[in-house]
């Protein structure tokens, strides 16, 4: 027993520097104020300026960036997995690299290439001229932002997904064909119901990471589009604000904290048999 | 003769990948029939199955279901049900909602819903576990929720992939009288697949034995047992004496001319039944006028025990294994007792001359 607790250890010790000990110091930095004479005092001060007008809407902006790629990750994730399990095995496993390959490459260096690729004079805009259209302003926008977003973060919704779909036992579809459901009805009673998990874990790890981008918006979407995680750059490289940055960054964790929580009462509240 | 089809295959051959795991099979199934498809594992009996059910199709020949053909008909739209092999229960609905899903699929009313699956349940014994989950039941609890399930929907045919495979010897016989009354009261035609075949021997208006995708005889149970039409059949039936009788009342049996007091009820008095005797259960004994008597007619020296063929005074010839030896030509009586007689139910097809498929 005692020798398995020894094997833990590093990974213990890792979590302690890691984890624990900066969770530690941004809740003092958030709720501890030094004072001239270098007496430390609790405040809320820094948590007030956190939730101040401003920076509430950047955190509500970045709220609706994640959204709207989670469920756009998930309109096209949750079809693309169906389609892959329905492959035959080997040419499924191909196609699913296809989708996972560009995922081999560092995010920043994909996000690189769309800014050349959605610039004014980049290829997509000269196809358009090509076919007659004006040159549209594609980087720069909330849309560029989005498409970023969905881009990078697609995989993470898929391949949860696929993995529960290929955890489905094919005699469940088998069995209720048998009594009588049709392809409709056995996607949503049967097939649904059982690729929930890897649903709930993409959105997990598509919506929680998206809020806190920084860098795909700032590429993408320049100066317009502040998101969360831009805010808190700024407060701590910029401006040097570890208390306000720290404040933040404890609001968003309990948001982060509350909105796992709701994805997990949703989870146990759609109970079996409510079709 | 024809009307009672209910399922007609002909000439259906099914390959897997160029192999050919079914060859040019031809069947019938009537209506309200017990049939069973016995054979060794792997040949073919899930198959054929699945291509009743509609999993499968067909490389070349034909299925009729009430006269037209359903090779093209999807699973859903066929008016049976299959009891699979391995239950295939949803794991995300508890044993109620399993039960209902046929009939919330029909979009019955939730009051009838109800009331057919709580019937069913009750049918099965598990009136008490509607609200379990499918990963707390025992193998043999989820075997009876996969039939109740199939069941509730009421289905013109039944499919039964060795449904009672996971269930211990004890339980297993219980749920066999079950599903045969269940079979008789309801009206419903089962074809019912398994290995073992005493199960098929004493459940099944007609056995198919399969071997290699062939099926090599079909018949009813005296018929398959007495007349095997080959080595494999006889063999993989094994030899017992089968006889005609009569339940007289409970735990009394008449054949050979006389009464034996066996261990079986639940028969109408007077009901003809089938007798089984195993051979190596009887004890050859002096005659007196308690014993079933005969003269020897053969003896056989098989290495471990004597093969001894004794005629009966009334012309039955009983096979009987013996660690004694007998002299050929001698006078002999057999002894029973109550746990030496198997009781079995007379098929419907025992007294009508059995029609073999003819293209
Ligand atoms: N989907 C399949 N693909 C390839 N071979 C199969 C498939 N299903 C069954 N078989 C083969 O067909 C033969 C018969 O199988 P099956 O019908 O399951 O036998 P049984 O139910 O009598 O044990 C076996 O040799 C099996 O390997
Ligand atoms: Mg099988």
């Amino acid at each position: 027993m005692n020798k398995k607790k020894t094997f833990a250890l590093p990974y213990v010790v890792w979590m302690v520097i890691f984890t624990v000990v900066p969770l530690l110091l941004i809740l003092f930095y958030a709720f501890v104020h030094r004072t001239d004479t270098g007496a430390l005092v609790f405040t809320t001060e820094y948590i007030e300026s956190a939730l101040s007008g401003s920076s509430m809407s950047v955190l509500l902006l970045s709220l609706e960036y994640a959204l709207i790629t989670t469920v756009l990750c998930f309109l096209l994730a949750y079809p693309a997995a169906l389609f892959l399990w329905q492959l035959k095995s080997r040419i499924g496993s191909i196609v699913n690299l296809l989708f996972m390959l560009p995922m081999w490459m560092n995010f920043l260096l994909r996000t690189y290439a769309w800014r050349a690729l959605l610039d004014t004079s980049g290829p997509i805009n000269r196809i358009l001229q090509l076919l007659g259209f004006p040159a549209q302003q594609l980087l720069y926008t909330e849309g560029a932002v989005i498409f970023g977003l969905v881009y990078n973060f697609l995989p993470f919704m898929l391949l949860p997904i696929y993995t529960s779909f290929t955890k489905i036992d094919k005699s469940y579809i088998q069995a209720a064909e048998d009594l009588g459901a049709n392809k409709r009805q056995t996607l949503i009673h049967i097939i649904f119901p059982l690729t929930k998990s890897g649903i709930i874990t993409g959105i997990t790890m598509v919506f929680m990471p998206a809020v806190t981008t920084f860098v795909i918006s700032r590429l993408l979407g320049g100066s317009q589009t502040m998101m969360f995680g831009d805010l808190l750059e700024n407060q701590f490289m910029l401006l040097k604000d570890w208390n306000t940055g720290s404040a933040l960054a404890v609001v968003m964790m309990v948001l982060m904290l509350l909105s796992m929580a709701l994805v997990r009462k949703s989870d146990d509240g759609v109970m079996p048999g409510g079709m | 003769m024809d009307k009672q089809r209910l399922v007609l295959l002909k000439n259906v051959c099914k390959e897997f990948d160029g192999v050919e795991v079914l060859s040019n099979i031809n069947l019938y199934i009537r209506k309200n029939e017990f049939l069973t498809l016995l054979g060794p594992s792997g040949c073919g009996k899930t198959t054929l199955l699945r291509l009743l059910g509609g999993f499968e199709t067909p490389t070349s020949g034909d299925i009729l279901f009430d006269g037209k053909s359903i090779i093209n008909t999807p699973p859903y739209k066929r008016q049976l049900n299959t009891v699979f092999q391995r239950y295939a229960l949803f794991p995300h609905y508890n044993v109620f909602d399993n039960v209902a899903f046929g009939l919330k699929i029909k979009k019955l009313p939730k009051a009838e819903i109800r009331q057919k699956v709580q019937d069913k349940l009750k049918l099965v014994g598990l009136s008490d576990y509607e609200n379990r989950t499918i990963d707390t039941l025992s193998g043999g609890q989820q075997q009876r929720v996969a039939i109740a399930r199939a069941l509730v929907n009421e289905p013109a045919l039944l499919l039964l992939d060795e449904p009672l495979g996971a269930l211990d010897l004890k339980f297993r016989k219980e749920m066999q009288l079950e599903l045969k009354r269940m079979q008789k009261q309801l009206g419903i035609t089962f074809v019912y697949v398994t290995h073992d075949q005493e199960e098929a021997l004493s459940m099944s208006d007609t056995i198919a034995v399969m071997d290699n995708g062939r099926i090599q005889q079909i018949g009813t149970p005296v018929m398959i047992y007495n007349e095997p039409i080959n080595s494999f059949v006889a063999d993989f039936i094994g030899e017992s004496n089968i006889l005609y009788g009569i339940m007289k009342e409970d735990y009394v049996a008449h054949f050979s001319g006389r009464d034996f007091r066996c261990l079986d009820r639940g028969y109408n008095n007077n009901e003809p039944v089938v007798v089984v005797v195993r051979p190596e259960d009887i004890k050859l004994v002096p005659p007196t006028d308690n014993t079933i008597n005969g003269v020897v007619t053969s003896i056989v020296f098989m290495g471990v025990h004597y093969e001894i063929r004794l005629k009966g005074d009334d012309g039955f010839e009983w096979l009987i294994q013996s660690i004694h030896s007998a002299e050929v030509g001698s006078r002999l009586g057999i002894h029973l007792d109550p746990d030496d007689i198997h009781i079995m139910d007379r098929s419907q097809y025992d007294t009508a001359e059995y029609l073999e498929i003819k293209q």
